[in-house]
């Protein structure tokens, strides 16, 4: 009988060596034989992919657990290697993780920070997790973030876009690849400025959580630090699925520009019901009416049909980007799947990269290796452009896309095309500027 | 006063989907004494019934010639189905009223399902106490539309009106106040003015038919019916499937106003048994006037100056009001004494 | 024994050895083999697994006595959850004041809805108590947020005072809940040959609760206030007649039940300190009402049957991929394989709700009793026919409107 705490797959070894015995049962507590939770001792290593499979986001989870399945293959020397042969880093070599076959389970997040937590413990407890990853929603994610960080793993975020979870919830076990809300109003605003004028007044409805706060609040001080000015800004139940009673007023509030900071379904039905009130034909003082969607999936984008034609917003990563790393990587996702890969695909295939490249530079599975070896980490070749995983915060710095609604889409997968990359220097910002400041990134938790 | 005219517009459009959908689960209530939890599903499945049309008639033909896609991959170029059959003219302008078309394919299914539900499952459970039937179609309710994202998806399917029901009217210019400052858009008067008419056509069948009269008689008192030696056992099947048919209707017209998604009908549901249950169990006209006085009453509560004195007023109106109304009236606004009060 | 019948006891009995011995009983497989997937005796699923059949419990209190079905109960749950982490957030990790805080505040809640919802009875009732549940979730979404921490749910920082405890740990962490020291994580492991079983000091702390909550909810329903409730569900009217108001033993009943949820969020909270505010939707409180009929309402047993089989289905299943299907079928030919695969894929992972809506209509349409009914008929088979048609009242099914 051996002492230790919350791993199974050590125990099991040194328990069977020794021998069936029925041990005193003794309760403890931390520090123990090994070294951290879940340390992986056999021939392979188990990863958690936990993405939304029921409710409105099944579709986007489906997409990334593909590009689980696919980093996982590409980890193990499977496939036309991806990614792999684009990064900057040489350190896989696709025989899995540190000569670790990589293995993995999946969970449902169901998009709830409950469900979510219960199957990323699951994750962990049962199946010996090491690292989890994946997530369409910045709620899920600062709800497993936490509860990664208290485990005692590393938690690679999947689809997360508010300012907090790098921000004030941020947690030296999490990792942020995706953008962030600051960094959509950063790209954004030039480019509306430069279409739309420095002379517009905007009206803002806003999802009623704290994702659509935190990217209204960005949108608003990027705007109007460009010369726009905010006549309103209205708030809308998150379960709210007519939105017309919420449009209806914006043409007589004297704006001209209507923001939409919303996401999923909510985005497809405001935006859906503003083409309908026709708010676009409209001339209001003096020029046409425009619409802007902040934050853009194309999956969801595809929901709202003929409506997304010609409105600006911004997007993590797109599939027409013709560097070499995206062309790999589409390139392999199409031959596997048959269409092409969004953005929430990318940014979870290339989280799973960037955490095994980290635990093969680190040489250890080591949750506190892993960060460190993350931690101001320069790269390259993932489809972004140069990118920095910054130290002070764990997110990361790249170029941001600016999109629009295509006019003559040529497939059902063609509905955005690339207006501008908005180079990484003009989305950077300080780790304490005030819509990050107040949370704390603690020290890093090996668990056990 | 130009916003309070252009929120009772829009209470109306709402209130209409709310009336239709209520309508159907107080038929049910009403004449069968059945809690359906699966009646949501049923909407869901009729705006399923457009965005199957739609998706049949642009269903994508090989046309012979092959080009190559931006990710690498060879596709055959194709065409509408419909296209196809009639030529870019006629089968372009099937299409583009796909959503109306819908209307006659969606009624004899609607119809099926109603009949197939009822006969092969509701049936069984008109003894049983309304926390089994809750289960059970609850059950249903799921398995419909799993079996919905099964085959299209998780992700909203857009469904466009015809082209000649895009944009909106100008009824401030008509009332006499600046243009633009009440507009409204076509399709949405369409769906009030369609669920006007299918309200008034329910309410027509019940009062003016013989049939309507012995559904009427069996609603207040089956057993005296029954010994009268009329199957009211086979007229509660049909109406089952009409109250089926209602509430797919609904969900037809309702497609182009926001795109269809397999957990629409979860959605409505919890408001709809809001909206029955404020109009009182059992009454007809009471589902209808709560369905509209909800609609209108949740418009108003998120007008901007409404909100800035009571934030988030406009998530909880509709609850806040059925508390109070069920405070001030017992059974709601015209529910009838006994019926499931206990 | 505690004042029980004999047939009580050693239904109480029963119940308290499986829930002891849940860590054997979950992980009937050894560890790698390939129906390990089916293992339930992980901690966090076992402390669901009790926290549900508390829940359950209480609410069949309610439901199972009076008749009166409340379409709200699981706000009393997110009360419970939101007053617990605020405990630990200012007073101190220890479980105790946390739980104890969120009981009260749950049946205070409980009180006031309870007052005004009871007004009403039958259908009414259920949307009244569905409308206040709704206004929660819907505030704690939104406005409530700096009490609730909205869309995230509420969590704790290194920030927070903790007057009683640490704000931080040593190595800067966040502490952990405990009990006077005991940390609710803490797990012993126990390996016997293939098999390795966990023992959780948090689940043994939830197990010992139910097990108390249970024998509280069988004293109630044997007890004369248990029968005056079930004199409400019969006959209202008749009661009234007879002088005795209804009114103060339904809001009796509405009460412990609500404390019973906020038990339930209490503990959760203190098993798992985040209070999310999806716990008091609409759809979490038509699952404890799905618990409660499934497994069989009124019995006594039946909503922990039912809390069990719900959680399972959604943690067991939902897990459960492709890759894992081939594995399991791995030893048949590829052709074959790829064919009970494709035929098993819409029911597993994404799939899962599909096969627990299928399941529902399969155990309401054959066993109107629920699953304890289940358990009845397996019984009898093996007992034969002479105990037939002897009614067991601790099982009695009961079912209600």
């Amino acid at each position: 009988m051996t002492k230790s705490n919350l791993t199974r797959r050590g125990v099991l070894k040194t328990g069977a060596v020794a021998g069936a015995g029925v041990a005193l049962p003794t309760i403890f507590t931390a520090s123990s034989a090994a070294a951290y939770t879940n340390e992986p001792t056999g021939s392979s290593v188990t990863l958690g992919f936990n993405v939304p499979q029921t409710g409105p986001y099944a579709d986007e989870g489906a997409d990334e657990l593909r590009a689980f399945e696919l980093a996982v293959e590409h980890l193990n020397g499977g496939g036309d290697g991806g990614m792999m042969n684009t990064f900057s880093s040489k350190a896989l070599k696709g025989n899995g993780i540190l000569g670790k076959k990589v293995e993995y389970v999946t969970g449902d997040t169901q998009t709830k920070s409950d469900a979510a937590r219960a199957s990323a413990k699951s994750m962990i407890e049962k199946d010996g997790a090491v690292m989890i990853s994946g997530g369409s929603s910045s709620g899920v994610a600062i709800a497993v973030q936490g509860l990664c960080q208290e485990a005692g793993v590393i938690f690679m975020a999947g689809l997360t876009h508010s300012n907090d979870t790098t921000g004030k919830d941020k947690k030296a076990n999490g990792f942020r690849h995706f953008f962030n809300g600051y960094m959509s109003g950063a790209a954004l605003a030039p480019v509306l400025a430069n279409a739309y004028g420095t002379d517009r007044k905007a009206y803002h409805l806003t999802a009623d959580y704290t994702w659509g706060w935190t990217q209204q609040e960005s949108i608003a001080a990027a705007t109007e630090a460009l010369g726009w000015e905010t006549v309103n800004n209205v708030l809308t139940p998150l379960a709210a699925t007519d939105f017309s009673s919420y449009i209806a007023p914006v043409l007589n509030s004297g704006a001209d520009v209507l923001v939409l900071n919303h996401y999923g379904g909510n985005m497809v039905n405001s935006l859906t019901n503003a083409v309908q009130f026709g708010l676009r034909d409209k001339i209001v003082n003096g020029k046409q009416f425009e619409i802007v969607v902040p934050l853009y999936s194309r999956l969801m984008a595809r929901g709202a049909g003929e409506n997304v034609k010609g409105i600006l917003g911004s997007t993590n990563w797109h599939w027409s980007l013709q560097d070499e790393g995206s062309q790999a990587f589409v390139k392999s996702f199409g031959t596997k799947y048959g269409f092409p890969p969004s953005q929430a695909a990318h940014t979870c295939y290339v989280q799973t990269l960037l955490y095994a490249d980290a635990v093969e530079r680190a040489g250890t599975f080591n949750p506190c290796g892993v960060a460190e070896a993350l931690e101001g980490y320069e790269f390259d070749g993932l489809g972004n452009g140069p990118t920095l995983y910054r130290a002070e915060d764990h997110q990361c710095f790249k170029d941001v896309l600016v999109v629009r609604g295509k006019e003559n889409p040529t497939s059902e997968f063609d509905v955005l095309e690339v207006v501008e990359v908005t180079p990484r220097a003009q989305v950077e910002y300080a780790p304490d500027h005030p819509m990050f400041a107040g949370g704390n990134l603690g020290t890093c938790n090996p668990g056990a | 006063m130009d916003a309070i005219i252009l929120q009772i517009l829009n209470g109306l459009d709402k209130g209409s989907a709310y009336a239709l959908i209520a309508l159907g689960l107080t038929l049910i209530f009403g004449t069968l004494g059945v809690v359906n939890f699966a009646h949501g599903a049923l909407f869901m499945i009729g705006a399923f019934c457009a965005v199957t049309l739609t998706k049949f008639m642009t269903w994508e033909v090989a046309t012979g010639e092959v080009q190559k896609t931006a990710w690498g991959s060879e596709v055959p170029v194709t065409k509408p189905l419909f296209e196809s059959w009639f030529g870019p003219e006629v089968g372009g302008a099937l299409i583009d009223w796909s959503v109306p078309l819908a209307i006659l394919f969606s009624i004899p299914i609607m119809i099926i399902i109603g009949f197939v539900m009822e006969r092969g499952l509701i049936k069984h459970f008109y003894k049983r106490p309304h926390a089994d039937q809750i289960l059970v179609t609850f059950g249903l309710a799921i398995v419909l539309q799993e079996i919905i994202k099964a085959f299209y998806g998780a992700n909203p399917i857009p469904t466009p009106a015809p082209a000649a029901f895009k944009g909106s009217f100008d009824f401030g210019a008509m009332l006499g106040f600046d243009p633009n400052v009440i507009i409204y858009p076509y399709w949405r008067m369409v769906y009030f003015a369609f669920a006007a008419v299918v309200i008034g056509a329910v309410f027509a069948f019940l009062q003016f038919t013989t049939f309507g009269m012995v559904v009427r008689a069996g609603m207040a008192d089956r057993e005296t019916v029954g010994l009268l030696g009329i199957n009211i056992d086979k007229r509660f099947t049909i109406m089952f499937g009409l109250a089926a048919a209602v509430a797919g209707l609904a969900g037809v017209m309702y497609a182009p106003i926001n795109s269809p998604n397999y957990h629409m009908g979860m959605d409505f549901l919890v408001l709809s048994f809001v909206v029955v249950v404020v109009g009182g169990m059992g009454s007809l006209p009471g589902a209808v006037a709560a369905g509209f006085l909800l609609g209108i009453l949740e418009s108003f509560a998120s007008m901007n100056q409404i909100k800035s004195l009571l934030p988030g007023i406009d998530q909880i109106i509709i609850y806040l009001v059925a508390i109070i109304i069920l405070l001030t009236r017992p059974r709601g606004l015209m529910g009838k004494k006994g019926v499931m009060e206990d | 024994m505690l004042g029980l019948n004999k047939k009580d006891t050693t239904l109480l009995i029963i119940v308290a050895a499986l829930t002891l011995l849940a860590p054997f009983i979950l992980n009937p497989f050894p560890t790698e083999s390939g129906l390990a997937q089916f293992n339930a005796g992980y901690p966090d699923l076992m402390q669901r697994f009790v926290i549900f059949g508390i829940f359950a419990i209480g609410f069949n209190i309610l439901f199972g006595l009076t008749g009166y079905l409340s379409f709200g109960h699981a706000a009393f749950l997110g009360v419970g959850s939101y007053s617990a982490v605020w405990m630990f957030k200012l007073l101190s990790m220890n479980v105790i004041p946390a739980i104890i805080l969120a009981v009260i505040i749950s049946g205070l809640f409980a009180v006031l809805i309870g007052y005004v919802s009871l007004r009403r009875s039958g259908i009414y009732f259920s949307i009244l108590t569905l409308a206040f549940a709704q206004m929660s979730f819907n505030l704690a979404y939104s406005v409530l947020t700096p009490i609730t921490n909205g869309e995230t749910g509420l969590q704790l920082t290194l920030e927070d005072p903790r007057v009683l405890g640490q704000s931080a740990t040593a190595d800067g962490s966040i502490p952990v809940t405990n009990l006077f020291g005991a940390e609710m994580r803490s797990t012993y492991e126990m390996a016997v040959g293939p098999w390795a079983f966990q023992f959780n000091m948090g689940y043994y702390l939830c197990a010992i609760i139910m097990l108390v909550s249970f024998y509280l909810a069988i004293r109630i329903f044997r007890s004369p206030f248990g029968m005056m409730l079930r004199a409400i569900k019969s006959n209202q009217t008749r009661m009234s007649y007879t002088g005795l108001n209804p009114r103060p033993y339904t809001l009796a009943a509405f009460v412990i039940s609500g404390m019973y949820a906020g038990l339930a969020g209490g503990l959760m909270a203190s098993m798992d300190p985040l209070a999310g505010a999806e716990r008091m939707q609409w759809t979490a409180s038509g699952e404890v009402v799905l618990m409660t009929i499934l497994g069989g309402a009124g019995t006594l047993i039946g909503p922990v049957l039912g809390a069990g089989f719900i959680k399972y289905f959604e943690n067991i299943f939902s897990k459960i991929n492709d890759n894992i299907l081939h594995g399991w079928f791995a030893f048949m030919p590829d052709g074959l394989e790829d064919f009970v695969v494709t035929i098993l894929h819409p029911f597993i992972g994404k799939g899962w709700h599909l096969t627990l809506g299928i399941l529902f209509m399969l155990v309401v349409i054959f066993l109107p009793g629920g699953l304890v009914e289940g358990g009845q008929r397996i019984a009898r088979l093996f007992r034969g026919k002479k105990s037939d048609d002897k009614s067991d009242e601790a099982t009695q099914s009961t079912p209600a409107e």
